[in-house]
């Protein structure tokens, strides 16, 4: 059985992975400066993001972004055409319509969480820390960017980087719906149907690399944060 | 949180901030008109010809729609209440399995016989390596990837249901049991030292001692947690689509399609939302209830979970992180490191 297809397979998946990442990352950010601002409609409107999208079933995500997107006339996603991205994806030959519908669910998904776990951070500081800062007479702002921030972010990698395995995972099911993005579990369709019968794959041979793709990214990153959690509790 | 990092405002703050308000609120306003309204109207979304068959009565479909989609949800319930059950009966087991293992590592288990002993040292050293990569194998792959081993692979081996809910519930409690396992496993580790020891001095063994004093106490602990991984099971089971059984949102798309091969205008937006909204109300009553749980328990001054939040509080699936730690406002005032120290008292 060729090995071909699944690497692949796993390089789509991780240029999936890191470019709804780092979209991730800066939405959520985003929101969760909302739900912390003292303007009382932002913070609604970050609270009503992070509720919607964390009880909503991402599968019910992509098929908005895949099937309710194009009925709105984007059948190519170009509102995603900023400047820079599209010469990457371009770069990448990954330019089809799939995987961008693909990258805006995963993103608009993960942001909810990326939100709760940067709010998980600002929320272990002790607010003695925060209350000792306003005493000095620092401004919101000023509180934020030299106190909480620098001690929240030692709090958050743990369950950013929880929040990162999962969405590595979840990204299997664009694959698994559309089947069109060719990532590492869309490899699966391909091997076990339109090959010949000779060169076909057998199911276990499909799931066992496809196994092994997806155990080579989560597992590593699961045993170091594990190892990041031990060392912090032994620290306090 | 918020009162802690800025000071009561005085009237020039609050002035500003009333400003700031109305000036969000319209751009709120104007974000949502052009971004959500305007599309939607632009091509057609909002007419009476998709919506109908959703919200007017009158509409020939309107109740075979309705009654589609209660088969639908019935069917998700059902798939959803069996997933859960098996998935904590399962979990149970492996954490029973797994802290066993460890209370019996490092043992001679001299009181036995040579050939004995010998026996029960191997499998526990085998045990424990079996558990361990079972576990980590689980607990790695996607759940679209377990769903696929029970579909595809054990089908081709022989597995074969008539139902394809089986293939769903399986697929789950595959993954999920895996996680509850290391949901109550976390919680048995954080008990205080003197529990366990306080047990083998009353002359329990490793099993009563786990049975009748730790598994108890965990189960109680992480409650909030394990509601939590029930509603990320609840989530998962829009998964069903993939093994084509008939949940909600299959159904949903089944009647899209149904629609858009008699040549009326697709409700797709329509069918989503509805599917979507009925997912989040649902799943938001759950999460509720494990807030409200977490609060009567820290109130009971039994210990809360140890840390702020662990990785398996996540709960990785397509839920994705579902963290009852940083749920809802109940961590707001206080920080958890701040009322993990001071359970005990009332």
């Amino acid at each position: 059985m060729p090995i071909q297809p699944f690497v692949d397979g796993f390089l789509v998946t991780l240029q999936l992975c890191v470019l709804a990442a780092i979209g991730a990352l800066v939405l959520g950010a985003l929101i969760a400066a909302l739900r912390v601002s003292p303007i009382a409609p932002l913070r609604a409107v970050g609270t009503a993001y992070v509720t919607v999208f964390r009880n909503i079933p991402l599968t019910v995500v992509i098929f908005f972004a895949a099937f309710g997107l194009p009925e709105l006339g984007m059948t190519h996603a170009d509102f995603l055409k900023i400047p820079v991205l599209s010469e990457i994806l371009t770069q990448l030959k990954m330019d089809v319509p799939f995987f961008r519908f693909a990258v805006i669910a995963l993103v608009t998904y993960t942001a909810a969480f990326v939100c709760e776990a940067f709010r998980a951070g600002i929320n272990a500081v002790s607010p003695g820390q925060a209350e000792a800062a306003r005493s000095l007479g620092l401004t919101f702002t000023q509180n934020l960017r030299f106190v909480v921030f620098p001690q929240a972010w030692k709090y958050a990698i743990v369950p950013l980087g929880s929040v990162i395995i999962a969405m590595l995972k979840n990204s299997a099911l664009a694959g698994a719906l559309g089947g069109v993005s060719g990532d590492l579990f869309g490899t699966v369709d391909t091997l076990i149907s339109s090959s010949t019968v000779e060169s076909a794959a057998t199911t276990l041979e499909a799931f066992i690399g496809v196994s092994i793709g997806y155990l080579i990214m989560t597992v590593p990153l699961g045993l170091f944060l594990d190892r990041v959690e031990k060392k912090r509790a032994m620290a306090r | 949180m918020n009162s802690v990092l800025y000071d009561a405002p005085g009237p020039r703050a609050r002035r500003i901030s009333v400003i700031a308000s109305i000036a969000s609120v319209v751009l709120i306003g104007l974000g949502l008109y052009y971004l959500v309204y305007r599309p939607l109207e632009a091509n057609d979304q909002l007419t009476m010809e998709r919506w109908g068959l959703l919200i007017d009565p009158s509409h020939p479909q309107f109740s075979g729609v309705w009654s589609l989609l209660l088969e639908g949800w019935l069917n998700t319930f059902a798939a959803a209440g069996l997933s859960i059950v098996l998935s904590i009966a399962a979990g149970i087991g492996i954490a029973l399995l797994r802290a066993q293992l460890r209370g019996q590592k490092g043992r001679r288990f001299t009181d036995r016989a040579a050939g004995p002993s010998v026996l029960l040292r191997w499998t526990t050293g085998g045990g424990t390596g079996i558990s361990r990569v079972w576990v980590e194998f689980f607990r790695g792959l996607p759940v679209v990837v377990t769903i696929f081993l029970v579909y595809k692979v054990f089908a081709d081996f022989g597995l074969l249901f008539e139902d394809e809910m089986w293939y769903l519930v399986i697929g789950l409690t595959l993954y999920n049991s895996v996680v509850i396992g290391e949901i109550l496993r976390s919680g048995m580790d954080g008990l205080p030292h003197g529990q366990r020891e306080a047990a083998s001095s009353l002359g329990l063994s490793v099993g009563q001692s786990i049975r009748m004093v730790q598994l108890p106490q965990a189960l109680r602990i992480m409650l909030p947690a394990l509601i939590s991984q029930i509603v990320v099971i609840f989530k998962d089971t829009s998964l069903g689509t993939i093994v084509s059984f008939n949940e909600a949102l299959r159904t949903s798309r089944n009647i899209i399609e149904a629609a858009g091969s008699s040549g009326i205008p697709t409700p797709t937006i329509p069918m989503y939302t509805i599917t979507g909204v009925m997912y989040i109300l649902i799943c938001y009553a759950l999460s509720k209830l494990a807030v409200y749980t977490e609060r009567r328990m820290s109130r009971s001054g039994l210990p809360t979970p140890p840390t702020v939040m662990t990785q398996l509080d996540t709960g990785d699936a397509i839920g994705g992180a579902y963290a009852v730690r940083i749920d809802g406002e109940v961590d707001t005032d206080v920080p958890a490191s701040a009322r993990s120290r001071s359970s005990g008292t009332p």
